[in-house]
């Protein structure tokens, strides 16, 4: 019998699980409110998939482009949403953003200058002016590195290479967390009074995806198990643009600052193939023609933008659409071509990552051929639901910010609106439990049958004399989620999904990893393997729901958006009373008039309101 | 293509030894995807460290056939066709178990380095850099902390002088907050004393295997040992100091009115 006293236990008044953007944020602003705070990551510290972040961060800084501001910000992440995004997120995020990059420069953040001396901001998909901070191809390394080493003097600990494993707690309130040392195999328990989630998305239930073996949507399991609400979990960007070649790098990052840089997109008729994808939506704003995309290339402000920059979802779809239609690339994919209209050394100089990627991965030198690229599974637009202004949860103390929360991109995100949702919203999540943490008294009381009965799961793939190997069953996860909840849906297909899933969650009851309790992937695989069950099921219950085809979620058997509908709801997920997953549609309150009128106002109309003081910027 | 034999460290800090496996090699694979293949097939509680497999989160720096390398960003086709590949943990560092090592040296050297403070914005509240001006330090900021370099370090790896000098990963941090036009510390008698700048020898060992192809000696140490020395060697400096003031020195920009 185990004896939960004998389980190394600490106490901290907030806990943030997770180490990438958002975590590090958030435990940054935790210790400036004087809490005393611990990360929990599963990786070294620096490593986490933020790094992996290339283009930017948006935030109108207007170093570049002064007719930026917020309102127009706000504007295109309402419209990338189509316009299923928390209007109050959006808001706060577009008004803080600026802020927030600027304070990452006074914590040692060397961002790309103008010729001004400042932060120099790019093109990208989405974004009307050009809006992103960023350095070079490598934006995410220098957030993650910037807030690691300022963050290492703000007193707060680091428990690293350590897995969070369930949230503890009194009534339907946070009490503590236990979690796992990847090196000993030891279990060890966190008291605490709040949590926050920063753990990201769940790329990995797919095959080809940019995602790292961390992406295992683990806040969002342990959050729906601890009670809280998923919202718009059917979302899962397709980013456009991932290595097709070689096999074993299918996926991998092409950043889309090679399209804001100039890069083209062609189909095996060497056809500039996005003029036959521009959605009525963004017709007015995008260029028609090749003379016209060139022209605001070299910096003519009177042309529109090249359609190559349309928001992610469009362009996933027609690579797709032309690969199926037999236009694809040798490999089954798109051309990305930027050797035609950059010279080598401003290539070399802007997209250093990209280059040293497919010479050293591809043997592709991309000053002088073109990439294969195809769409790959990127990003997590749903998450937990948390409130707009304090990022707490359902739960009591338990609150999420980053990837690992939804609201903020709704059925797209438009790239660069990650890393800018990491510091805005890390912050906030960081005030909220700050608020909640000097509200409370005592630490609740947490159920010692509750934890011995978790660290009984949690071992029982190392006691099966036998079972299934927990990589082939992760690798059969990918198969159905592949089939059946890939970037185009229809109801049979993710009906068909579901009950594979059914008969999947049976199988992973019987995960087996070698008895060696010390640094055991195997073993690590098949705690995994228990958020992936919640969040596919959650991810294709949710996809099966919504009957339309809105930003990242198409349905073969559903083409249109459905305004009237669909376009006014959000789909929640948590656990029944009967332990079942249910799902609940909420319909969305009439947004605040202003905010409805900036988002819904054309260029002109917005130009106007903000010349007129309407729209104070 | 066809089957590979691998000989792979198996072990923890007690002792440990090469094991060996076989597993079918296919076009554009890497070193980690044979590991990770392996370790599927045939050795699922394998120890070994990854994150992002594009070469930018530095997680998975082994020793194959003896050189220090990313694993995932070493193509089995740039391997010699024929014979054994060898793969064990960073030399360096203690062994925690098989290809996994203990690398908590690395985060306590970096709390000891006094953090970067920047001058007071301008009076419109802008910072001002140029370009050329922060160049250099963007290459060190390439880093990826794979700690590849300190693997090879000599007075690391063969003299164990860790507590005399902090290794070249260090170094570059430190020359990346030195070469700051932001920053105003003075951290060149820790470099002096506590960080051993007059340990490395300078010969370009780090700078070789650096996956980022940063210039760790010509454009970071090697300044860095001569800031010290100016600092506490030269008699016409000191002089200088002493009627002058002790600054850093760095070019402040014009204030442009934008």
């Amino acid at each position: 019998m185990l004896d939960v006293s004998e389980i190394h236990t600490v106490e901290h008044d907030v806990i943030v699980i997770g180490a990438g953007g958002a975590g590090l944020r958030a435990a940054i602003e935790c210790s400036a409110h004087g809490l005393d705070t611990a990360i929990v990551c599963k990786s070294l510290l620096g490593k986490a998939h933020t790094v992996m972040a290339e283009g930017g961060m948006a935030a109108a800084l207007r170093n570049v482009d002064d007719r930026d501001n917020w309102a127009v910000h706000f504007r295109d992440t309402m419209r990338g949403s189509k316009f299923l995004a928390n209007w109050r997120m959006a808001e706060l995020h577009a008004k803080q953003a600026p802020d927030r990059v600027a304070e990452l420069e006074d914590w040692g953040a060397v961002f790309d200058r103008t010729k001004r001396g400042l932060i120099n901001q790019r093109n990208f998909g989405g974004h009307r002016f050009p809006r992103l901070a960023h350095v070079g191809d490598r934006t995410g390394l220098e957030l993650i590195r910037t807030l690691q080493d300022h963050g290492i003097h703000q007193g707060f600990e680091v428990y690293m290479e350590c897995k969070a494993l369930n949230i503890l707690k009194e009534g339907n309130t946070v009490g503590g967390l236990l979690c796992l040392w990847k090196e000993t195999g030891r279990f060890m328990l966190i008291k605490a009074k709040a949590i926050i989630m920063a753990t990201g998305g769940g790329g990995k239930m797919w095959r080809v995806t940019s995602n790292s073996w961390e992406y295992t949507g683990d806040g969002a399991a342990m959050a729906y198990e601890a009670g809280a609400e998923l919202m718009d979990i059917e979302f899962t960007q397709f980013h456009p643009t991932g290595m097709v070649w070689p096999p074993s790098v299918r996926g991998t990052l092409v950043t889309e600052g090679v399209r804001g840089e100039g890069g083209h997109l062609r189909n095996s008729e060497g056809k500039r193939f996005m003029f036959n994808y521009i959605p009525e939506r963004f017709a007015s704003e995008t260029a028609d023609s090749e003379e016209e995309a060139n022209r605001w290339l070299t910096g003519d402000d009177t042309a529109r933008r090249p359609p190559e920059l349309l928001t992610r979802d469009v362009v996933a779809r027609a690579i797709y659409n032309e690969v199926k239609a037999g236009r694809g690339s040798t490999n089954g994919g798109a051309y990305l071509d930027i050797a035609s209209n950059r010279p080598a050394e401003y290539i070399k100089k802007k997209l250093p990552s990209m280059y040293h990627q497919f010479k050293e991965l591809a043997e592709v030198d991309i000053t002088k051929e073109s990439m294969q690229v195809g769409p790959t599974l990127h990003y997590f637009m749903g998450g937990i639901r948390v409130d707009a202004d304090t990022q707490e949860t359902a739960v009591n103390g338990l609150f999420a910010c980053g990837e690992a929360s939804a609201g903020l991109h709704g059925a797209n995100r438009l790239g660069g609106n990650s890393l800018s949702d990491l510091i805005v919203f890390g912050k906030l999540a960081g005030d909220g439990a700050a608020a909640y943490v000097k509200g409370i008294g005592d630490l609740p009381k947490l159920s010692n049958d509750e934890i011995t009965a978790n660290i009984r799961e949690a071992t029982a793939p190392l006691n099966r004399s036998e079972g299934n190997n927990p990589f082939t069953l992760h690798d059969d996860l990918c198969d159905i989620m592949g089939e059946h909840a890939g970037i185009y849906r229809t109801e049979d297909g993710l009906g068909a999904g579901l009950d594979k899933l059914v008969t999947w969650r049976e199988d992973i009851k019987t995960a087996k990893a070698h008895s060696s309790s010390q640094y055991n992937a195997g073993w690590h695989e098949a705690l995994d393997l228990k958020s992936m069950a919640i969040v596919s099921q959650a991810v294709t219950m949710a996809a099966k729901a919504r009957q339309e085809s809105r930003g990242a979620h198409s349905r073969a058997d559903f083409e249109l958006e459905d305004k009237e509908y669909w376009g006014n709801r959000n789909l929640i997920i948590s656990r029944g009373d009967d332990g079942e997953m249910k799902m609940t549609e909420y319909e969305r309150p009439e947004p605040d008039a202003h905010l409805k009128k900036v988002a819904r106002a054309t260029v002109e109309e917005l130009d106007a309101m903000v010349a007129s003081g309407e729209v104070q910027i | 293509m066809a089957k590979r034999t691998f000989k792979i460290w198996r072990g923890n800090k007690e002792g440990g030894d090469f094991e060996s496996y076989e597993t079918e090699i296919t076009e554009g694979m890497v070193v980690l995807d044979a590991i990770h293949q392996i370790q599927s097939e045939s050795a699922e509680d394998m120890a070994v460290r990854w994150n992002c497999k594009a070469g930018k989160c530095g997680s998975c720096g082994c020793e194959i056939n003896g050189k220090p390398k990313l694993s995932c960003m070493t193509r089995m086709n740039s391997l010699p066709d024929e014979g054994e590949i060898m793969i064990q943990p960073l030399k360096t560092f203690p062994v925690i178990k098989d290809l996994v090592c203990d690398v908590s040296y690395n985060y306590e050297r970096n709390k000891q380095i006094p953090p970067f403070s920047p001058r007071a914005r301008e009076a419109d509240g802008e910072h001002r850099m140029e370009q050329d001006d922060v160049d250099r330090i963007q290459e060190f900021r390439k880093c990826i902390e794979c700690f590849l370099c300190m693997d090879v370090c000599h007075v690391h790896r063969d003299h164990e002088k860790k507590e005399q000098f902090v290794g070249p990963r260090w170094m570059i941090r430190l020359a990346s907050l030195d070469m700051h036009p932001l920053d105003v510390v003075d951290r060149i008698p820790l470099i002096k004393d506590k960080f051993g700048s007059g340990w490395c020898n300078i010969t370009r060992c780090c700078t070789e295997v650096c996956p980022e192809h940063i210039n760790i000696t010509d454009n970071g140490i090697i300044p860095l040992k001569e800031r010290v020395v100016d600092r506490f060697y030269d008699p016409i400096a000191m002089l200088m100091r002493k009627v002058f003031g002790d600054k850093k020195g760095h070019k402040k920009l014009p204030v442009v009115n934008d």
